[in-house]
């Protein structure tokens, strides 16, 4: 199991919501978390992922995640095992829009 | 018994394919739900990161307050996508301090919607004991005056020690995709071979475990459709009239002699179909075609 | 140690027991006067003939002898592994042997086990867990299932598994693991009368107050969270 973290600058976001739950962890699926964080103008990320030695594409998908988002003033922690990027990229979108959006 | 047949005109979402959360706030009223001990600020088992898995924050299963029709009630979902939504410590204790507040705050009903293939392996011991706790728990809710339903109707059923819980509970509602039983047909087909039971035979495993075969032997009281709105609306029929019993000698003296005689009856079958034959249904081989009220009807019929 | 070794040794002052198909019942003398035995050998597989047997027993004893503590003698390797038993819904025999032990409980029968061989899984769960307190001889083998077998279905190595247990009782075989874990009461080196006796005693004396398992399992270090989960249950 690899842990990683992550750092990336945004713009602040505008929660509607304490705190998005999305997916569940299983084979090919993770679970994302959004809750608020510490810096207005930052993300953080802590994952846990079964999949051993992906941290650059980690870093790529959460980079360009928070380069198309406002994701400024969260936290996201991900518990993972063997999402591709296709599926961390959608379950990051639905836990953001029911950060912000606060559809069920 | 005379059960609620509620039929809704079209499909709502499938019970089976939803994951837990969705079938908590589909099946409550809306809005209704509070978590307790909810993801956030929570931690994942350490056993499982110990042994290098990754944990899920909930530790697969959900646990809260909300209301039914109105009325206050407590739930609890287990996440069968989640290591086969199987009982580890934390889920185990979650579960059992679930029903110790039911005991407490003596909501209308404890909702269970069970999803377990039963000890997580990875936890064995702290597993099988969260497992022997949650049954003194469930006994202690019922006993308290408080009715305790499984729901079941989930990707993994309800097997091991999860299957033995369900039977302790007031009552089961079960889809027909649902599967009730101890043992899983992989256990068994990889200790007793594949001739004594073949787990890949879909067909055979329903027929042996499923929701129809359980309702028509009686060990489920309520069929219901693959449906989070029929399960909500069965169990609202069925808690409109509900009596919880204290725990009698009469009671259990018939329930020895109903399992006694059935045992007698229908000793060395293997197959469902030949437990519905025996049972008088005309044409065995039509049950796994019947729709759900049709079913119903055909067991009314039967002298049980 | 064979079965009637054993209860020579457990019940000085006297014993009837009789097995039957691998079920052993009867009654006992002990210094505080009669109680009933009931339990498998051999270590049974737990089956609805079984498990029926066991749960009448249980029903007798609560309609024709009041308040008689009960000994549960355990030796089980598990439930019966068969498609003719699951097509009866064997987890609902196992349940309603769990409902009788349950019964027995709240109409003032003390109960205690003793592992004698062999503890695991649905038979286990269903009868040995149900009691008052559970005692484990230093031979009894508790498990769910062996290492082996488990580095099988996890895909965890086998040397994996062997390392941690040595510093985790969470999964692991071993009466020891279950005992940290606040599941087994204690183990006895040897079986003993004055260990019995003691064990009834304690039983007689402090009044069942619930299941306090997870309790025992944090004041042993055994079981971390689960006390404090189920405590943070009670307050959310």
């Amino acid at each position: 199991m690899d842990q990683l973290t992550f750092q990336f600058p945004a713009q602040p976001c505008k929660p509607s919501a304490k705190a998005s739950l999305c997916g569940v962890v299983s084979s090919g699926n993770l679970e994302v978390l959004i809750t608020q964080g510490a810096q207005p103008n930052g993300c953080e990320v802590s994952i846990h992922t079964s999949a051993q030695g992906f941290a650059p594409i980690w870093q790529a998908v959460l980079a360009d995640f928070a380069a198309h988002h406002a994701l400024g003033g969260t936290a996201i922690t991900i518990n993972d095992m063997g999402a591709t990027p296709a599926v961390v990229t959608l379950r990051l979108g639905q836990a953001f829009r029911d950060y912000c959006g606060g559809a069920q | 018994m005379n059960l609620p047949q509620p039929s809704p005109p079209s499909r709502g979402p499938s019970f089976y394919e939803a994951t837990a959360r969705q079938r908590v706030n589909r099946l409550l009223d809306a809005q209704s739900f509070t978590e307790f001990l909810p993801p956030q600020g929570a931690h994942s088992s350490p056993h499982l990161a110990l042994l290098g898995l990754p944990g899920a924050l909930d530790d697969g299963v959900v646990i809260g307050s909300g209301t039914l029709g109105g009325k206050p009630v407590l739930i609890i979902a287990q996440e069968g996508q989640f290591l086969g939504g199987a009982v580890g410590e934390m889920h185990g204790a979650k579960i059992v301090g679930l029903l110790q507040r039911a005991v407490r705050d003596k909501p209308l009903a404890v909702l269970f919607l069970v999803d377990s293939g039963g000890v997580r392996l990875h936890e064995a011991n702290a597993g099988l004991i969260a497992l022997s706790e949650i049954m003194r728990a469930v006994l202690d809710t019922r006993a308290a005056g408080i009715p305790v339903f499984a729901l079941i109707g989930g990707v993994c059923g309800a097997f091991g020690g999860m299957g033995i819980v369900s039977r302790l509970c007031s009552a089961i509602l079960m889809s027909e995709q649902g599967r009730l039983a101890l043992s899983g047909p992989e256990v068994i087909e990889t200790v007793a071979g594949v001739e004594e039971f073949d787990s890949r035979d879909r067909a055979l495993v329903w027929r042996v475990t499923g929701g129809k075969h359980r309702y028509l032997m009686g060990d489920c009281l309520a069929l219901v459709e693959d449906d989070v709105e029929d399960f909500r609306q069965t169990t609202l029929a069925l808690l409109a009239h509900w009596e919880e019993t204290a725990p009698e000698l009469h009671t259990l003296r018939a329930e020895q002699e109903r399992l006694s005689q059935r045992c007698t009856q229908f000793c060395g079958l293997r197959d469902g179909l030949e437990v519905w034959a025996a049972l008088g249904v005309p044409n065995p081989q039509q049950i796994p075609l019947l729709e759900r009220d049709a079913l119903v009807t055909l067991r009314q019929g039967l002298s049980l | 140690m064979t079965l009637f070794p054993l209860l020579d040794t457990l019940f000085p002052a006297g014993h009837e027991a009789t097995v039957t198909q691998q079920v052993v019942t009867g009654t006992a003398l002990t210094a505080s006067g009669p109680v009933a035995l009931l339990g498998t050998v051999d270590a049974a597989a737990i089956s609805h003939a079984i498990a029926l047997r066991l749960a009448g027993q249980v029903l007798h004893l609560v309609e024709h002898h009041p308040g008689r503590p009960l000994v549960l003698l355990v030796d089980t390797q598990g439930q019966a592994l068969s498609r003719a038993q699951e097509l009866l819904c064997l987890n609902g025999s196992l349940a309603h042997l769990a409902r009788c032990i349950d019964l027995a409980r709240r109409r003032g029968h003390v109960s205690l086990s003793l592992i004698t061989g062999e503890a695991v899984s649905g038979g286990f769960l269903s009868f040995g867990l149900m009691a008052d307190r559970v005692y484990a001889l230093q031979s009894a083998q508790v498990r769910v299932m062996d290492l082996k077998a488990m580095a099988r279905v996890t895909k965890i190595p086998h040397e994996r598994l062997v390392a941690l247990a040595a510093s985790s009782p969470t999964f692991a075989p071993g009466a020891e693991n279950y005992h940290r874990m606040g599941a087994i009461e204690a183990l006895w080196d040897t079986p003993s009368s004055e260990l019995l006796e003691q064990a009834l005693a304690q039983l007689r004396t402090e009044p069942s107050a619930g299941d306090s398992r997870l309790q025992q399992g944090r004041m042993r270090g055994g079981r971390q969270e689960a006390a404090a989960i189920v405590a943070a249950v009670l307050t959310a």
